[in-house]
This record gives C-alpha cells, sequence and structure tokens, in this order.
C-alpha cells in the first residue's frame, strides 16, 4: 500500500472559512457535498420544467406555452434530470461514502475531484444560458436525433454540443477517480468480494461511464462537424446517414440508462440489510447480476429503435438480448426479498423508500420486458406508455434510492437525526403522487397518446388531468424533502456512531463518529 | 383504528380488479385498441399474454415481499434469522426466469415474423412525412396529395369549443381498399417522422434517405386515425394520419377521380392566369403551407423564420424567389417545394406573397405565372 496515512498532529484539522472551502477544496465530504447540493438545484429547476410540461398538458389545446417552448422544456427537462440530477447525486454520494466504506482518507485523486465537479456548474450554466438566447434553446429532445438536431436545429445547438462535451470530461475524470480510489485505497484484509455493494455498483458504473461518454462525445462531435464544416455523418441529401446517429446514441444510451440505476441497486441492498437486521441475501449473486447487467447493456441499445427499419434477424437478435437483461434484474429482486425473509423489520423512512423502490422499480422492469417485445413494441414505442416505463425505473428507481440513501447517511454526515415523522409525511405524499402521476400514463400511452406533445386529442383529457395533479403534487412534496434537510444540518437529536441498531457491523462508515472526521480513515482499519 | 385498517386492506384487494377490469374492457380509452387487421389482433393478443404473465409474477413476488414485511416487523417480536446464502435458490430463480423468458419469446417470435413480411403490395403507396404533414402517393397511378391537419387554429387556441375529432382530422385522408394487400412505402423529406395507425399496428420511421415499408390488409369499410410519432419540430402533435378504407369498386372511382384531376393540373400550367386568379389560390396555398413558419401575417418568427413582409426578396428579387421555393435553403428548415408541388400552385404562392401586406407597394410587384416556373424548371434541366 503506497498511500501515506498522515498523522494529523500538525494542528490544521478543520476545512478552510468562507468560498474559498469549496471553489478549492480537495475533500472528498466536502466535494460530495457540493455534488449534492448541485444535483438538488438541479432537481428544482428541471422539476420547474415538468412542471410547465404538466400545466400545458393539464387541458387539450394550447393554454400556456407555445410547441416552440414545450419542445425546450422537454428536451431541458430530460437533459437536466439525467445528465444533472441522477449522475451528479450518484458521483456525491460516492465521493462521502467511497472512502469510508473502504477505510481510506480521501478519494485517490482529490484535485481532480475538484475539477470534475466544478465543470458541472459551467456545463449546466451554458446549457441553461440557451433557452435565453432569441432562438431559444435545444428543443430535439433528450435524445437529439439528426437531422433535427442538426440542420433543422436553432444555432444553439453548439453551445448544447460544447455543454456535453465539459459534462463528458466530468464524468470521465470522476470514474477515473472512483475506480482508483477503489483498487488501491481498501482497507486491508478488503478483498474485492468483500467490499461493500455500493462500492461494487460504483465500480461497475465507472467502468461503464469510462467506455460510453465517448461515444457521446464522438457523436456531439460528428453533429458539430455537420452543422459547421459541411460534414454528412447524418445528413441523407450527402450521402450520409440519419440512422447512424441513432445507433451510436444509443450505443451511449443504453449503457447510461444503467449507469443511472446500478448505484441505487448497491444503496437499496445496504438499506434493505440494514432495516432487516440480517446480511443481503445472495452477496455474490448480487455482484455477478450487476456485471452481467452491465456487460449484457452494450448488446442491447437498438431496441430503442425497433421501427427505424431494421432486418428480421436484427429485430430478433435485439428482442433476445433484451429479455435476457430482465434475468440479471428479476434475480436482484429475489435476493432483495429474500433478505426481508424472516428478518427483523423496522419501517425507519429509508426503508420505506427502498421498499417502495423494488415494489415500483419492478413494475418499471415489467413494462421494460413488455417494449422489450418487438411487434407489441411497434405499438408502444414512442407513447405515453415508454414515458411511463422510464418513468418508473427513474423516479421510484434512481430518485427513490437518491433520496433513500440520503435519509440514510445524513445522519452520520451532519451528526443529527433527521425528524422521523416529517420523513415519513415526505415518504407518503411521494409515494401516492408517484403513483398518481406516472401508474395512468401505461394508459394514455396503450390507447394511443404520442409523447412530446403539446397537446393531444380529447379521449386523453381525463388522465392527463389527474397526471397533472399527480405531477404538481409530487413537485410539492419535494419542497418539504428541501426543509427536511435544512433542518437536519441545522439540528436534531445527537446520531450515535452507528446510527442504525446493528449497524455497527455491516460496513466500516458506521465505526466512525457522526459526523465523520474530517479525514475519515487516518488510519487504516483492518478487516476481517 | 381496526376500521381503518380494513377499509385500507379492502382498497388495496379492489384495487387490481379495478385496474384489471380497465385494462380488459374493450374501450380503447385505457387499452392498446385490438385494431381490425389479423396483425393487429395477434399483437394485441401477445400484448394481453405478456402483461398477464408480468401480473402474475408481480403478484407472486410482491406477495411473499409484503407477506414477509408484515410476518417479520420487528414490533411483533421477529428475531432475524442468519442465513445469506442458498446456491440452489439462486439457481433455480434463475432457471424458472430463464423458462418464462422462453415462454414469452415463442410467440413473440411468431407474431413478428407474421408482421414483418416486405413483399410487393397489389396496391403500393409511398408515403412521405413532411415538417408538418403527409404526402400519399399512389405508385402504381402516379396521383398524390398532401393531408393536412384540418382542425382549425381557433379550436387550438381555445376560441371555439373542440371538435370531436380534434386534432384526428385531416383535409384529405388516404384512401386505400379493403381486402387488398396494401404497401406502404415510408420516407421523410426533412427531418424523421413516424407514420402511426394502432389499428393496423403499424408504426414506420420515415426517415430521409430511406425507405422502409409497412403492409395491411383491411377487411372491413372503416375511418382510421392515427398520428406522427417522431419528435419532427414545433408542429410535431399536429400532423395526424387518417386512412379511410373503402369497398374495391369506390376506391377505383377515387382513383379514377384523382386521375383526372391531375390531368386537369396539367391543363392550368398552360392556361392564362390573372393576377386575381393567382392571388386567390395563393393565398390559400399560403394558409397551408407557408403559415406554419412564416405565420398568416407574413411575419415569421425571428429570428427562426424570417419575416417575408418588406424582404429584399420577396419585394424586388423575384428570380432568387422562384429559386427559393424551387431548391429550398440548404441547411435550413426552408424545404424545395417545387419538388412536390404543381408549377400553379408555386407561382401563385410566389405572386401572393410578392403582393400581400403591402410587398405590392413598396416592392416591384413583379407578377409570377406558371409559365415562368415552367420556363425555370427548363433551364435547370438543360
Ligand atoms: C418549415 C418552416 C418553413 C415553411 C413551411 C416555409 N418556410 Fe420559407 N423559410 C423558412 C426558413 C427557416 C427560411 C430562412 C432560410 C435561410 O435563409 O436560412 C425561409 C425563407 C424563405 C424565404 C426567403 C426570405 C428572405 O427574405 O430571406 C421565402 C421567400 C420563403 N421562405 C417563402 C416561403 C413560402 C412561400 C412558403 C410556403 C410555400 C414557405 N416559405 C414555407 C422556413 C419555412
Ligand atoms: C428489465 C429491464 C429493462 C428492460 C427490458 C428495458 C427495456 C426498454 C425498452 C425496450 C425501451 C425502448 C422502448 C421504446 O422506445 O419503444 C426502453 C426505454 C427506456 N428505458 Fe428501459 N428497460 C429496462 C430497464 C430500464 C432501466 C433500469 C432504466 C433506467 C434507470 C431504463 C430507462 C429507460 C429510458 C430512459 C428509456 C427511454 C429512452 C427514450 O426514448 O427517451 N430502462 N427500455
Ligand atoms: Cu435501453
Ligand atoms: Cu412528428
Amino acid at each position: 500500500m503506497s498511500t501515506v496515512v498522515e498523522s494529523h498532529d500538525h494542528g490544521h484539522h478543520g476545512p478552510a472559512k468562507g468560498l474559498s472551502r469549496w471553489l478549492f477544496t480537495t475533500n472528498h465530504k466536502d466535494i460530495g457535498t457540493l455534488y449534492l447540493w448541485f444535483s438538488f438545484i438541479m432537481l428544482f429547476i428541471g422539476g420547474a420544467m415538468a412542471m410547465v410540461i404538466r400545466a400545458e398538458l393539464f387541458q387539450p389545446g394550447l393554454q400556456i406555452v407555445q410547441p416552440e417552448f414545450f419542445n425546450q422544456m422537454t428536451t431541458n427537462h430530460g437533459l437536466i434530470m439525467v445528465f444533472g440530477v441522477i449522475m451528479p447525486a450518484f458521483v456525491g454520494l460516492a465521493n462521502w461514502m467511497l472512502p469510508m466504506q473502504i477505510g481510506a482518507p480521501d478519494m485517490a485523486l482529490p484535485r481532480l475531484n475538484n475539477l470534475s465537479f466544478w465543470l458541472l456548474p459551467m456545463a449546466f450554466g451554458i446549457l441553461i444560458s440557451t433557452l435565453f438566447m432569441p432562438e431559444g434553446g435545444p428543443n430535439f429532445g433528450w435524445t437529439f436525433y439528426a437531422p433535427l438536431s442538426t440542420t433543422y436545429a436553432p444555432s444553439t445547438v453548439n453551445f448544447f454540443i460544447f455543454s456535453v462535451h465539459i459534462m463528458g470530461v466530468s464524468s470521465i475524470l470522476g470514474s477515473i477517480n472512483i475506480i482508483t480510489t477503489i483498487f488501491n485505497m481498501r482497507a486491508p484484509g478488503m478483498t474485492l468480494m468483500k467490499m461493500p455493494l455500493f462500492v461494487w455498483s460504483w465500480l461497475i458504473t465507472a467502468y461503464l461511464l469510462i467506455a460510453v461518454m465517448p461515444v457521446l462525445a464522438g457523436v456531439v462531435t460528428m453533429m458539430l462537424m455537420d452543422i459547421n464544416f459541411g460534414t454528412s455523418f447524418f445528413n441523407a441529401a450527402g450521402g450520409g446517414d440519419p440512422v447512424l446517429f441513432q445507433h451510436v446514441f444509443w450505443f451511449f444510451g443504453h449503457p447510461e440508462v444503467y449507469i443511472m440505476i446500478l448505484p441505487a441497486f448497491g444503496i437499496v441492498s445496504h438499506i434493505i440489510e440494514t432495516f432487516s437486521r440480517k446480511p443481503i441475501f445472495g452477496y455474490s449473486s448480487m455482484v455477478y447480476a450487476m456485471a452481467s447487467i452491465a456487460i449484457l447493456s452494450f448488446v442491447v441499445w437498438a431496441h430503442h429503435m425497433f421501427t427505424v427499419g431494421m432486418p428480421l434477424a436484427g429485430e430478433l437478435f435485439f428482442m433476445y438480448s433484451t429479455m435476457l437483461i430482465a434475468i440479471p434484474t428479476g434475480v436482484k429482486v429475489f435476493n432483495w426479498v429474500a433478505t426481508m425473509f424472516r428478518g427483523s423489520i423496522t419501517f425507519e423512512t429509508p426503508m420505506l423508500f427502498s421498499i417502495a423502490f423494488v415494489a415500483l422499480f419492478t413494475i418499471g422492469g415489467f413494462s421494460g420486458l413488455m417494449l422489450a417485445i418487438v411487434p407489441a413494441d411497434f405499438q408502444y414505442h414512442d407513447t405515453y406508455f415508454v414515458v411511463a416505463h422510464f418513468h418508473y425505473v427513474l423516479v421510484p428507481g434512481a430518485l427513490f434510492g437518491i433520496i433513500a440513501a440520503a435519509y440514510y447517511w445524513l445522519p452520520k454526515w451532519t451528526g443529527n437525526m433527521y425528524d422521523e415523522t416529517l420523513g415519513k409525511l415526505h415518504f407518503w405524499l411521494t409515494f401516492i403522487s408517484v403513483n398518481v402521476t406516472f401508474f395512468p400514463m401505461h394508459f394514455v400511452g396503450l390507447a394511443g397518446m404520442p409523447r412530446r406533445y403539446p397537446d393531444y386529442a380529447l379521449q386523453f383529457a381525463d388522465f392527463n388531468a389527474l397526471i397533472s395533479v399527480g405531477a404538481f403534487m409530487f413537485g410539492l412534496t419535494q419542497l418539504l424533502f428541501l426543509f427536511i434537510v435544512i433542518k437536519t444540518i441545522r439540528s436534531g437529536k445527537q446520531a450515535k456512531p452507528e446510527v442504525w441498531e446493528g449497524a455497527g457491523d455491516l460496513g466500516l462508515e458506521w465505526t466512525l463518529t457522526s459526523p465523520p472526521p474530517y479525514h475519515s480513515f487516518t488510519v487504516q482499519p483492518q478487516v476481517k | 383504528m381496526a376500521y381503518i385498517r380494513k377499509v385500507f386492506t379492502g382498497f388495496i384487494l379492489v384495487l387490481p380488479l379495478i385496474f384489471s377490469s380497465l385494462i380488459s374492457s374493450e374501450s380503447s380509452d385505457y387499452n392498446m385498441p385490438i385494431g381490425v387487421t389479423e396483425v393487429s389482433e395477434s399483437i394485441f393478443g401477445l400484448h394481453m399474454l405478456i402483461f398477464w404473465i408480468c401480473v402474475v409474477i408481480g403478484v407472486i413476488v410482491f406477495s411473499i415481499m409484503f407477506w414477509s414485511l408484515w410476518k417479520y416487523r420487528k414490533s411483533k417480536g421477529a428475531v432475524a434469522a442468519d442465513f445469506d446464502d442458498n446456491f440452489w435458490l439462486e439457481i433455480g430463480w434463475t432457471v424458472a426466469a430463464t423458462l418464462v423468458l422462453v415462454w414469452m419469446a415463442v410467440p413473440s417470435t411468431q407474431v413478428m415474423v407474421e408482421a414483418y413480411d416486405d413483399a410487393e403490395g397489389e396496391i403500393n403507396i409511398l408515403i412521405t412525412g413532411h415538417q408538418w404533414k403527409w404526402h400519399y402517393e399512389y405508385l402504381e397511378d402516379e396521383v398524390g396529395f398532401f393531408s393536412n391537419l384540418s382542425t382549425s387554429q381557433e379550436q387550438i387556441d381555445g376560441e371555439v369549443p373542440k371538435g370531436e375529432f380534434y386534432l384526428r382530422e385531416v383535409d384529405e385522408p388516404l384512401v386505400i381498399p379493403t381486402n387488398t394487400r396494401v404497401r406502404f412505402l415510408i420516407t421523410g423529406n426533412d427531418v424523421i417522422h413516424s407514420w402511426w395507425v394502432p389499428d393496423f399496428a403499424v408504426k414506420q420511421d420515415a426517415i430521409p434517405g430511406f425507405i422502409n415499408t409497412a403492409w395491411t390488409n383491411v377487411p372491413e369499410p372503416g375511418i382510421f386515425r392515427g398520428a406522427c410519432t417522431e419528435l419532427c419540430g414545433i408542429k410535431h402533435a399536429f400532423m395526424p394520419v387518417v386512412v379511410r378504407a373503402v369497398e374495391r369498386e369506390e376506391f377505383d372511382a377515387f382513383i379514377a377521380e384523382k386521375v383526372a384531376l391531375a390531368e386537369e393540373e396539367r391543363m392550368l400550367t398552360s392556361k392564362v392566369w390573372t393576377k386575381d386568379e393567382l392571388m386567390a389560390r395563393g393565398e390559400s396555398f399560403y394558409a397551408t403551407n407557408c403559415a406554419a413558419c412564416h405565420q398568416a401575417n407574413g411575419q415569421g418568427i425571428p429570428p427562426v423564420f424570417p419575416s417575408l413582409v418588406g424582404s429584399q426578396i420577396t419585394m424586388f428579387d423575384s428570380n432568387k424567389h422562384i429559386e427559393i421555393l424551387m431548391e429550398g435553403v440548404q441547411g435550413s428548415a426552408m424545404a424545395a417545394f417545387g419538388e412536390s408541388y404543381s408549377e400553379v400552385d408555386i407561382a401563385s404562392v410566389i405572386t401572393y406573397t410578392r403582393q400581400a401586406w403591402s410587398n405590392g407597394e413598396k416592392g416591384d410587384g413583379v407578377i409570377v405565372t406558371p409559365q415562368d416556373i415552367v420556363a425555370y424548371k427548363n433551364r435547370i434541366d438543360l
């Protein structure tokens, strides 16, 4: 082990004061905090856009915004939620928790860490600023299919491309740091197959990121060339191929959706074992399941393109490979249930969110399986059924994982317990509104309402009104979450080191004080 | 408390019933339409099969989960067991999941093979997606037309009540014969669109530079409504698909009428047009084809769509004006209208835009006739 573990007897234990603490910090906890707050702010910005969308769709007809602005809202909502909320939140959690879970003092590459974070506000500053430019921001959907995003795009698309490049650099640097940390800084005795599942999930995610972010960078660069330098990668009139865009995009895009769920798998596994007071069932099968999901995720991309006109053999191949992914996903669900079986279960807020995660993510998995069935997908594709599917895996999936993690580790981070009554209230309001919002989307989708529509036929009106009511309720409820987080930071019952009953045996993070010292483990613990 | 619990349990138990009755009802307000063709019926059957398999798995998994949560709650004194692995159980459920998937894959493959068939049709129709309307061309008879949304802007803006077929009606539906194998060749003119008729279970992307195929065979006459399902810009929600299936005789009459109309149109090109005739025709052409971008008042939405009022081109440069309409503007949303519309249409809309909104008084007021367009075409062909 080459890492030098300093013994901190020279006096400057705490962080710097004021703004420079945050601008120049190389501390994993400070950077983690920055990531988490950034993601939280973006959640409200992206959420506000969703509110605009739902307000317009409350009734048939155009009443609040015009289609050109509506398209900018759907596009930026998607981009912000994917790249600005879910991904940064997971990186923030990785920053906070990886060193604490593997018994290290900090991340391996602290300056790189600072850079990866500060790139993000720049990227999103650029992206959001386009909304205030005369031609408006990106309006071609978060999947930005060419040629709508090239030949037919507003010229602000160049800012969008630049901003995607910066996000990509940030993700790649972050992943390098995470992989380096995990491989080099584990406490003695912590073999790979003894690593906590959250660490495993991030190790796999980081590899996925390194593999696919360059592909995303490649595709936006080709767009840049088409738009400004007269190439014709995606321009049919010049001999190019618009379908090529989709292949390259989804080669990035499908692994990307697993980037957004694997860390949540890790988190939920920890929470379920903690509150079932029973070790996770099938640890090694959990690890293998994540690894196989990650590998399979590279060979299913064209299931997003069943209607572009692939040959029969291609359609069947991508149907079968996609169905295969359901196996490891199912195994994970079975293992979570088996962990609860014969446990001694309590229902604190993180556990409630995790139980809801298992139930509702599974519903998203079922609709995913239905979407994989090519002939049926001819009817589902690009309707609200798909919108329902990915919101079930992303909101009660990824986002619930993040919220559960926040409740689970907040007492550790701040040293204060959160208010359990408010936490439960937050859970129930969220749980109800999430279902009121997204469940009826299955129905309108099946009945034939296409996605990315600012206006719709009359037979969809009732469900859309209901969906909008659910969405407003969901949006308001998250203000309660903000309140709870701030309240916990400022006050609350003093948290013990192990925080949760019996958690002391479950992971190294629970052996540290709450809040933990500025440099997590200055002496490496020994793992048995 | 006991009472509340009872009501709550009752509610939870009834919920699946409500949903399943919603979902299996024939009403297409909640579920996929069964549709009218053999393929659409097979797909519906497949959809329901997969759905019920998922429901059964879900009920099993969720029952075990919620039962465990209930039975092993600590508040009732449950003590945790300490097992954490079982090799055969892991193998068992992996194999079980695989078998269920195979069970799903077999019928899916069958239906896919049934739906996927790109042999020639008795009738072949070229469908071209444009921003934001569909063009239909009957390849055997070489006649074609555009199909535009016919819902009025006032209905969309809520100034008048919305009609029954709000956003699902067009000025001219596609007409196909019943009991005939009809093949669609689908392509895009500008960006990617997607042509979808749920009742036929046909959805194919309309991609520039590609020709995709799909087919149907409709047993009964009827009107079938669909939509564009690939984001294609501002009016993506406003380019519906309407197909009218009619008996063979009626279809033949329809085609004969279209052929005659096309012939008449060719005659019109050589006719001598007055300014007023051109203006009248141009005004209505402008309203359906240009106003989406350049707006009814000609002011456009700068900087995205330029204003035609007082522009150098519309006031002083009739040659450039013709060229823009015929060739479009490379790398912009301004399409080459000359490829898809007649000389009369192009001439009249040019004349209209050169006269309207005081362009006529302030500019040179040149009148462009169909013969000018023919002359332009001949020059280009040389
Ligand atoms: C899809 C949107 C769209 C539609 C529909 C459309 N245009 Fe355009 N038009 C544009 C755009 C964008 C430009 C600017 C092209 C450029 O110079 O980059 C343009 C430019 C023009 C110009 C040149 C204006 C100038 O001063 O530079 C004329 C003339 C014109 N259009 C006429 C028409 C007519 C007539 C129609 C109907 C037949 C029509 N357009 C339909 C988008 C559209
Ligand atoms: C059992 C596992 C899953 C299967 C079988 C599956 C299958 C599919 C299929 C076939 C589609 C394309 C549908 C269409 O456009 O017609 C799709 C879309 C999508 N899925 Fe999944 N999926 C699964 C899990 C997930 C997970 C875990 C996530 C993310 C956390 C996810 C996120 C998405 C997103 C974002 C889209 C829509 C992309 C877009 O068009 O904008 N899926 N899924
Ligand atoms: Cu996918
Ligand atoms: Cu469209």
